[in-house]
């Protein structure tokens, strides 16, 4: 029990994660979600997802973070994502066109607005997320496997 | 003349490239020319006292910067993210084989 | 629009869709990897030659993604030039997946090397159709990055040395590309290429056309590996595993090089007579060093990578030299040349395979144990020397005869001698490798399973007709339209934009 204390840093920092990784994991979400009527977008809000995530792991160790986010879940959510786009993409074909705005545009300025757009921003925030999170994995996994040797 | 700036940073970059020896600092070097790239982007799509391309409800359009090179700016980013990722990705794998970040050491093969 | 235009864009789909699929369902199903692999590079080889038809018959395909009237929106184009090359790709292609099924058993992960194949033949694909010049970036920096990544993928000290040394040049490259298209932006105020061509034209000569074009030239040229930024080039291509050394050498360097370079020289910024000089010169240049490097080696596919220059070199001669001949010849070669060069790759790897040995020294009498081999080696051997009934010879004579013809007589010596130094060196390969005595130090020696021997079966029978390519009927079909959109320069571009609006 005491082990499982000392992983990752200090007390400070481990609350204050615990405070803030909620609040940024739905601010990247609120960014992602309004990225057709206001700055920020599928990139921008995947990051800031990827960002809670790669907090909790600096901050709790990789156990804990991988029980929240296995590793062979973060490259399965991020090739599903990039499917989803394409999937996106290709039902433009119904309308004649690829990557067509098929839905109807709607009203601008709101939440449900610009056709497919939204969807796009949501495909891309998985694949970024996911797929930032997979590269931090496998930098910082290297990194273990070599100290894990010596 | 900001221009000049961004070509000043841009050879700085190539500067770090060409002749640091340590391999995490020619990354940071690539970093520093790609961003002297992307500022470029920027500066370009830049009007004298122009406001940022996002239409909401009650603004005029007028004297908008240009949003375009800012998209391509984006994407740029997007790309050298990858190309740092996998360029820190084989620094390590290079440390772990060779024991050492200085590249006049790591030389088996001639080109 | 033209409903056969529709095709565009399953280039991209189909292969970006596989390559995900892939790496999505790797784990649960072994042999999935192997048989999407060689059912995506199938289907792009149907598309393909489907894209040579459609030509054929409407000349120019052009394809508005999304439905945004260009100069808007990102346009697909299929000309005669992209068809060519989307066939030279595929064929490659698909030739190399069913070679690499055997081939890779012994690294451990099938799964993620067919993912990074499909990516690199999705960008590929997606630099050759594109008509946007940021989206041909993009796509460019796609097949680099998975290529870097395959590079490393043994993950040994001289991959990794090799790859980092390969992903630095190229990223100083790409920033200079992307420089050239940052000026181009700020001087055209458009991003698709048939616009630029015609406000470059509507604005005249300029320095900045002149700038963006040594811009290019630097990084283009590095892509393509001209001489003087050839230094990664034979590093990388040795320490990729065998398919990828042929993919690269193969068709990567020409799709992200010699294309992009022809397309933005003839079609964007309209040849002249700087350019032309600028870019023979290089070819020489390549030509010559290539040779001279790769005569003293001993490595096996260190040699073929410095012949991969040579050959490049042949290339940009012919092409640059800008008459109807030349580049029908610069053309011919480079199909000739992906074909052969990969033939040889797929042969040394086949020897690395049995023998587990690439140094020259340590071979020898393999022609008896390996007996496909090589022959197919003693056939790619033959072409790439020019021996005359192999579709090498007749490549290299349509060059020379177009250089005699322009009256360049010192370039044309240069190309006999070289194509003398190359069969001097081949000749070598083949009597350490193939000839003599079995060394018996090797142990014993099995041929290369079946699929492995088909592969370079096909490549062998494709190097021996393809020769009938340079003759009139069939030089029609797939040459001639490639040559005529390069002839036509800018007037082609001014052709597209009629078509789109």
């Amino acid at each position: 029990m005491n082990n499982e204390k000392d992983k990752g840093m200090s007390l400070i920092v481990k609350t204050v994660t615990r405070l803030t990784a909620g609040p940024i994991f739905l601010y990247g979400i609120y960014i992602l979600s309004h990225g057709h009527v206001s700055p920020g977008g599928g990139f921008v809000g995947g990051v800031i997802i990827a960002l809670a995530f790669i907090q909790l792991m600096l901050a709790y160790g990789k156990e804990s973070a991988f029980k929240k986010l296995p590793r062979a879940a973060a490259s399965f959510i991020e090739n599903l994502g990039a499917l989803m786009f394409l999937a996106l993409a290709g039902l433009g074909f119904t309308g004649g066109y690829f990557l067509l705005n098929f839905i109807g545009k709607g009203e601008p300025f709101r939440l449900f607005s610009a056709g497919i757009m939204p969807l796009y921003n949501i495909a891309i925030g998985v694949k970024v997320g996911a797929g930032l999170f997979a590269i931090f994995i496998a930098l910082i996994l290297l990194r273990i496997n070599r100290e894990d040797d010596r | 003349m900001i221009y000049l700036l961004c070509l000043i940073l841009f050879c700085l970059g190539i500067y770090c490239i060409v002749r640091k020896r340590n391999i995490i600092k020619i990354i940071i070097g690539t970093i520093i020319a790609q961003y002297a790239v992307n500022l470029f982007f920027i500066i370009l799509g830049y009007r004298r006292e122009g406001r940022s391309a996002i239409l909401s409800p009650n603004a005029r359009i007028e004297n908008m910067v240009d949003m375009l090179p800012q998209a391509l700016a984006l994407t740029s980013i997007i790309i050298g993210l990858a190309f740092t990722s996998i360029l820190i990705a084989l620094a390590l794998r290079i440390y772990e084989k060779y024991k050492t970040f200085d590249v006049t050491k790591i030389k088996e093969l001639q080109g | 629009m033209i409903a056969a235009a529709n095709i565009a864009p399953l280039f991209i789909v189909i292969s970006l869709g596989g390559a995900f699929l892939i790496s999505l369902l790797e784990k649960r199903m072994k042999h999935f990897p192997y048989a999407m692999g060689l059912i995506v590079t199938g289907m792009l080889l149907i598309l393909s030659l489907a894209a040579v038809k459609a030509v054929g018959l409407y000349r120019i395909l052009i394809y508005n993604v999304g439905s945004w009237k260009p100069p808007l929106g990102i346009t697909l184009v299929i000309d005669g030039f992209s068809a060519f090359m989307l066939v030279t790709v595929n064929l490659i292609a698909f030739l190399i997946a069913i070679y690499s099924g055997p081939y890779m058993e012994r690294y451990t992960s099938k799964g993620k090397f067919f993912a990074l194949f499909l990516l690199m033949v999705a960008g590929m694909n997606g630099v050759v159709i594109t008509g946007d010049i940021f989206n041909l970036f993009v796509f460019l920096e796609i097949a680099s990055i998975a290529s870097f990544a395959l590079v490393a993928f043994g993950t040994g000290r001289h991959e990794l040395e090799a790859s980092f040394k390969y992903t630095l040049m190229s990223a100083v490259g790409s920033l200079f590309i992307l420089l050239g298209i940052g000026l181009l932006y700020s001087f055209t105020s458009t991003l698709n290429m048939a616009d630029i061509a015609c406000a470059l034209l509507q604005k005249g000569k300029s320095n900045i056309s002149l700038m963006v074009a040594v811009m290019f030239i630097m990084g283009f040229g590095l892509k393509a590996a001209l001489v003087p930024f050839h230094g990664w080039l034979p590093d990388a291509h040795p320490s990729a595993p065998a398919p990828i050394s042929a993919m690269l050498s193969g068709v990567l360097i020409k799709s992200l090089g010699v294309y992009t370079l022809c397309r933005l020289f003839f079609n964007v910024l309209g040849m002249d007579a700087k350019f032309s000089a600028v870019l023979m010169f290089l070819g020489a240049l390549s030509m010559t060093v290539g040779v001279f490097s790769a005569i003293g080696q001993w490595d096996f596919k260190r040699l073929l990578a410095y012949h991969s220059i040579s050959q490049i070199g042949y290339v940009f001669l012919g092409i640059g030299l800008g008459t109807p001949l030349g580049i029908l010849g610069g053309l011919f070669h480079l199909f000739n040349h992906s074909v052969f060069k990969s033939l040889l790759f797929l042969n040394s790897g086949a020897v690395e395979y049995a023998a587990k040995t690439r140094d020259l020294r340590k071979m020898g009498g393999l022609a008896q144990k390996m007996p496909v081999t090589g022959a197919t080696a003693l056939v790619a051997s033959m072409s790439i020397a020019g021996i005359p009934p192999l579709n090498g010879f007749w490549s290299k004579l349509i060059i020379i005869v177009a250089l005699v013809d322009a009256g360049r007589f010192g370039y044309a010596f240069l190309a006999v001698l070289v194509s003398i130094m190359t069969l001097a060196s081949f000749a070598k390969v083949m009597k350490y490798a193939f000839g003599g005595e079995f060394n018996t130090n090797l142990g014993d020696i099995k041929e290369v399973p079946g699929l492995m021997r088909l592969s370079m079966t096909i490549l062998a029978a494709i190097c021996v007709i393809g020769g009938i390519l340079g003759f009139a009927g069939a030089r029609e079909i797939f040459l001639g339209k490639a040559g005529g959109v390069l002839q036509e320069g800018i007037n082609h571009s001014l052709m597209i934009l009629g078509g789109i609006k």
